[in-house]
């Protein structure tokens, strides 16, 4: 692509990131959550390959890759502490530790220390989501191309 | 005539969808049922989050939503299984 | 008042996307018409929870004594976009070889048994 296109794309792709992970972490409070903000960035990422071309980023395959492995290990890890109650209970809401602050009852400022294990199940999914769409997009730009497999 | 019977068998089926849209419960409201106050009233005392949807997604439904994390991991390794080079 | 107009936009776009499966035969045309099709559904799905006058369910800085609109009909739509976006990825991917092997993306020419 032309030099516009790249000086945008690099201006814009902290600032799609930074966005998504600000839906992703004030997924309990405001409207979002783990999949909305992993779109977010994934459109970075699409935009990244449409100004810069694939074939330079062909080696970060494996990287997307594993990261989506790792959030759904997380994911799915973070289910399972709340197994002495039942499958996904909320073991960390209201214990005082980490995200555990309880919550005033009816409408409050928001507190962003709150809400258990929701926070971070909402990081392990926006990253599964990130890098899985960023995978999709990247696949399809590949095919065809020099680094195609 | 295939082509007429499958915009007859469409002008069908497009009828029934539009005189059941118009047969529903009005617009705006909608049935309470006891699930949906649950879900409203004690998503803060019991979750500590503020926002129910994410509540209901990650807390109450969590096992839902393995499922479709589940989905999405299939539909990438679909995806990148069948945009391989064949071999000639 | 609006009665039941939002339900019947829903309904026309659901038709408008089986309409483009019934008469379209460009396989790209046909993954479009299943995504209209979603997105009618998705919707549909969330017009159902609304209620009169209310506000998203999120008691951040909510106006007091309003009515909240019924949140699982929307955490459903959120599982039901997530697939959406999932066959709509495995859709376009399948064309794509298809193409690659058949050289054509006319739904009619790419029939391998022929009755």
């Amino acid at each position: 692509m032309t030099v516009v296109v790249r000086t945008i794309a690099r201006v814009l792709l902290p600032l799609s990131l930074v966005f998504g992970g600000y839906v992703v972490m004030h997924g309990h409070l405001t409207p979002g959550g783990g999949f909305q903000g992993g779109a977010v960035a994934a459109s970075g990422l699409a935009m990244v390959v449409v100004a810069f071309g694939a074939d330079r980023l062909a080696k970060k395959k494996g990287l997307l890759s594993v990261l989506e492995s790792l959030g759904g290990v997380a994911f799915a890890a973070l289910g399972f502490l709340g197994l002495g109650l039942t499958f996904f209970a909320n073991v960390l809401a209201k214990t005082g530790g980490l995200f555990g602050n309880p919550v005033p009852y009816g409408p409050n400022p928001g507190d962003l220390n709150t809400a258990g294990t929701l926070p971070l199940m909402n990081w392990a999914v926006g990253f599964k989501v990130l890098a899985g769409l960023g995978a999709v997009v990247l696949l399809f730009a590949l095919f065809g191309g020099e680094h195609d497999r | 005539m295939n082509r007429w019977l499958a915009i007859a068998a469409f002008c069908l089926a497009g009828g029934f969808l539009i005189f059941g849209a118009t047969t529903l419960r009005p617009f705006g409201e909608p049935k309470r049922t006891e699930m949906d106050d649950y879900f409203n009233r004690f998503s803060q005392p019991e979750v500590a989050a503020n926002n129910a949807v994410t509540a209901i997604v990650f807390d109450y439904r969590g096992y839902d939503t393995l499922g479709e994390a589940t989905v999405l991991f299939t539909a990438v390794t679909g995806v990148a299984l069948v945009l391989r080079r064949l071999k000639k | 008042m609006i009665g039941n107009l939002p339900f019947v936009v829903c309904m026309i776009l659901v038709a408008l996307g089986l309409w483009t499966l019934v008469v379209k035969r460009n396989l790209v045309k046909l993954v479009i018409g299943v995504g209209l099709i979603e997105s009618g559904v998705n919707l549909f799905l969330v017009a159902l929870g609304y209620v009169q006058g209310g506000i998203p369910p999120i008691y951040t800085y909510a106006p007091a004594d309003a009515p909240m609109v019924l949140p699982t009909p929307q955490a459903l739509t959120l599982t039901s976009i997530v697939i959406g976006v999932a066959t709509t990825a495995l859709m376009l991917a399948f064309a794509v070889v298809i193409y690659r092997h058949k050289g054509t993306l006319d739904a009619r020419k790419i029939r391998e048994l022929r009755g």
